[in-house]
């Protein structure tokens, strides 16, 4: 199926649910609302003319630092018609108060590592989802890494952090570290 | 004749050259790093020239610990219990860039070396190191278990 016609497809179903989309490289890409997302993704599998089987990947960029941008996130869902040979790209865009959209786990089991990343890297929480905690950073860690306001080096460590000594070398811990931890209102080490 | 000194002094040397010829090793392999440490010790390189051809992977038997590749925080509690579970006396080689000064990681997630968590004895520089890197830093090693200390130079003095 050719990638304009699956948007005039799902533009027919969903009217003004669809907020734009576009084509490029062979790959259809819509713009949907966050309430639409669950019924966008259910009919995308289950119309015989789409059949959208396989969900390859859930992911979320941060636009804060674009020059222009009117809501913070965009999820971003792929989907994968091995039927039909074709892929299509949802997009949602979430805002930065509450960033909260609905979960797909229920249609496609197989986002439910996708959006735990996706809630561990940049804190959008997902509605309905059956086990929502950090994947892979561990539970201590603060903020969300893939924020564009997070300090892309602040650490949270997990073993407390001894004086390096090394013969001939005089060295301290950065200046920055002191500096995080000054922020995080902890006492001078 | 049998002076205190005397005999005490000669029994440190032989406990040092016997410690340096039979080092136990925990492999402590994350990364890339790892294929090297493999090379240096398979047959080309043969590591148990120097008499560490032996990894442990009970900190309980090992005397040094390798640590090679990157460490993140999530990871740091983990290599920290294996260290305090070796017995003394025990050593430290931080292998590679990543694990000597966290390497070309400079993020929320790695430690940026390991001797922010652990005292190290030996750092082996490259990305990832030669094999004969490796021996070298081993041999580094040997001088120090054995008690010989190293010049400014980071060289290991031979004599005295």
């Amino acid at each position: 199926m050719a990638p304009e016609e699956l948007i005039e497809t799902i533009r027919e179903r969903f009217g003004d649910a669809v907020l734009g989309s576009h084509t490029a490289h062979g790959d259809a890409t819509v713009v949907v609302t966050p309430e639409e997302l669950r019924n966008v993704c259910q009919f995308a599998r289950d119309e015989p003319q789409l059949r959208f089987e396989l969900l390859l990947d859930v992911t979320a960029v941060d636009l804060s630092k674009l020059p222009e941008w009117e809501t913070r996130f965009e999820l971003v869902v792929h989907l994968r018609s091995i039927e039909n040979v074709a892929i299509l790209r949802i997009k949602v865009p979430v805002g930065e108060e509450d960033p909260r959209v609905p979960s797909v786990t229920k249609i496609y089991p197989a986002a439910n590592w996708f959006e735990r990343e996706v809630y561990d890297m940049f804190g959008i929480e997902f509605d309905g989802h059956p086990d929502l905690r950090r994947i892979l950073l561990y539970d201590e860690f603060e903020g969300h890494p893939l924020r564009k306001d997070y300090p892309f080096d602040r650490q949270h460590p997990l073993v407390p952090l001894r004086e390096a000594w090394t013969p001939g070398i005089a060295w301290k811990l950065e200046e920055r570290w002191g500096q995080y931890a000054r922020d995080r209102g902890e006492p001078p080490a | 004749m049998f002076d205190g000194g005397f005999l005490t002094t000669q029994l440190d040397k032989v406990i040092g050259w016997s410690r340096k010829y039979s080092l136990f090793q925990y492999p402590f392999v994350t990364a890339c790093c790892g294929m090297e440490f493999m090379s240096t010790a398979c047959s080309h390189y043969d590591i148990s020239r120097f008499g560490a051809e032996i990894p442990r992977f009970s900190p309980r038997q090992a005397d040094v610990l390798f640590v090679v590749g990157t460490i993140s925080h999530k990871l740091s509690p983990v290599l920290k219990r294996v260290y305090d579970q070796m017995c003394n006396p025990k050593w430290v080689v931080a292998f590679g860039a990543c694990a000597s000064t966290g390497g070309f990681y400079d993020n929320y997630a790695t430690v940026m070396g390991i001797d922010r968590i652990l005292p190290v004895d030996i750092y082996i520089a490259g990305c990832p190191p030669r094999p004969e890197a490796v021996l070298d830093g081993l041999l580094q090693l040997q001088a120090k278990v054995e008690g010989r200390t190293t010049g400014e130079s980071g060289l290991v003095q031979t004599s005295g």
